[in-house]
């Protein structure tokens, strides 16, 4: 049976380069970066070479990357830790209601620790407006957290502005750019962030390795304590196969990136073309200001655990933001944020193309669905109530 | 949801007894369009009160699917006391068990058959027409 990925948002396969560039390092240069025999030093000169290159690649200098465990914790440091490190200053936060939940329940969290958090609406198309931020900026606002760009519509949120609003207001800014690391260009001079977030496994690296950048002279605390690795911000011993398999996908993932993404856009153009084709089918997220990859639509009368079981069974991964898939039993947050009914949020598919996808997927996923949806409408009761 | 078993995979691919009925002499549906699931029975009751032919429509989920189907072969030719009986327990042990998150929320298809029933009694008692009773259901 042929097997076609399109759940590229939720993770993607290690770049062979990568695991050509990581091996090595499991077993003769495996020496603790702290110790100061040759073998520790290989490690630490090769995870200083790491974060040399990660830092070039987003406009940073080497000192502003500190290595984490993966988006979730880059996450959580950057925002309790502007918390805990400005707490005499303010106690308000700034986010967004269509957030991951590694921001959301981190946001959360602090709510329980005496701060107050505003979580921002956004429009039908899933995007922050810049006249709400402005409106909820209050004087002992601290930090502003909203993400780069949806993981489930792609949608991308005005971070440019948001930067100049929060530098003017002199508050400190977070970007989520988990999602869009090695999908866009991500320059943190250009978005004008104080903090960012990416994880490796997003963009052809490893699990369980990520980047919180920090720009110089954020006061920040770590959450972590037990050495001097990091600065003091994330201690432990580094993943030090992981940095090096991060540096390396970034910079595959960078190299060439407007020609890769052009034929990934042009697939996911026709996909979206196709699925918009079958009869009350609609799209989710904004149709030009989302990722190169990204595809999510409400297939009407039809619920998307279904969907997915059903072309799972023909050999195609997808996701879905109904409540069977999400382990609870509200379906998608960002979906319900941006008005979608529970009808079509429970009715939603998500598709992300990635760089290995050819013409012949698009085509195998837009033969196999009209016939599933037809067969799923024919079995709702509420294709038959309309 | 990576965890249903095979008897589960095996009704949610092809269920049995799914569609709708003309001359249903019950109706029931339970569920709602914000938890995901809406199940919608149909049953044809003989002189005996058996149920002699059943039908279902769902929205929902494999599971949804799953336990609608497996409740219209269970219920078929039971008497209608028989089919009161059967719970929505009995019916995800007959497909061999649901993942745990599932036995609450999509596991209802044994309400829906009650409701059905429900529906015909009303009926023959004169209380309610068919309409009536479909009406009280949707949400």
């Amino acid at each position: 049976m042929r097997r076609v990925y399109l759940d590229h948002a939720a993770t993607t396969p290690v770049h062979p380069e990568v695991i050509a560039a990581m091996l090595p390092h499991f077993h003769n240069s495996f020496g603790n970066p702290s110790s100061i025999h040759s073998f520790g030093r290989e490690s630490r000169q090769a995870v200083d070479e790491a974060r040399e290159k990660v830092a070039k690649i987003l406009g940073a200098t080497a000192r502003e990357i500190v290595f984490t465990s993966g988006g979730t914790e880059a996450d959580n440091l950057a925002i309790q830790g502007v918390a805990l490190a400005k707490k005499g200053q303010g106690r308000h936060i700034i986010t967004s209601q269509i957030e991951h939940h590694a921001v959301l329940d981190a946001c959360k969290y602090l709510e329980t620790q005496g701060f107050a958090v505003t979580y921002l609406p956004v429009n039908a198309e899933g995007q922050v407006q810049i006249a709400d931020v402005l409106a909820a900026i209050r004087p002992d606002t601290i930090l502003i957290t909203i993400m780069h760009a949806n993981n489930e519509t792609g949608a991308l949120q005005p971070i440019r502005e948001i930067g100049r609003l929060a530098k003017e207001h002199k508050i400190t800014f977070h970007t989520d750019a988990v999602q869009a690391v090695g999908s866009i260009p991500v320059n943190v001079d250009d978005l004008g962030v104080d903090l960012l977030s990416l994880s490796a496994h997003k963009f052809y690296g490893p699990k369980g390795i990520g980047v919180l950048y920090i720009r110089s002279g954020t006061k920040l605390k770590p959450l972590y304590h037990g050495g001097g690795q990091e600065r003091k911000l994330r201690p432990g011993t580094e993943n030090h196969v992981g940095v090096i398999g991060l540096a390396k996908a970034l910079e595959l993932a960078t190299t060439e990136m407007e020609s890769k993404q052009a034929k990934v856009r042009a697939l996911r153009d026709k996909l979206m073309g196709g699925l918009l084709a079958i009869p009350e089918v609609k799209l989710n997220g904004h149709p030009e200001e989302r990722l190169p990859g990204n595809v999510n639509v409400s297939i009407r009368y039809v619920e998307g655990e279904s969907l997915i079981l059903s072309l799972d069974m023909q050999g195609v991964a997808v996701s879905s933001g109904s409540a069977c898939t999400s382990g609870s039993l509200d379906p998608s947050h960002v979906l319900l944020a941006m008005g979608l009914s529970h009808g079509e949020a429970h009715g939603s598919l998500r598709l992300t193309l990635g760089q290995d996808n050819t013409e012949e997927d698009v085509d195998y996923v837009l033969g196999i669905l009209p016939p599933i949806v037809l067969r799923l409408r024919q079995m709702s009761p509420l294709y038959h109530k309309r | 949801m990576n965890s249903y078993n095979e008897k589960v995979m095996d009704h949610f691919k092809n269920p049995r007894n799914v569609g709708s009925m003309d001359d249903a002499d019950g109706i029931g549906e339970v569920g709602n369009i914000s938890c995901g699931d809406i199940m919608r029975i149909y049953i044809k009751v003989d002189g005996e009160e058996r149920i002699a032919d059943i039908k279902f429509q769902t929205f929902g989920c494999g599971a949804a699917i799953a336990t609608s189907s497996m409740v219209t072969e269970m219920a078929k030719g039971k008497t209608l006391d028989e089919a009161l009986v059967m719970n929505n327990k009995d019916v995800a042990t007959s497909l061999e068990g649901l993942p745990p998150v599932k036995m609450h929320c999509s596991n209802l298809a044994a309400d829906a058959l009650h409701a059905a029933i429900k529906n015909y009694r009303e009926q023959k008692l004169g209380h309610k027409d068919m309409s009536d009773a479909a009406e009280a259901h949707t949400h």
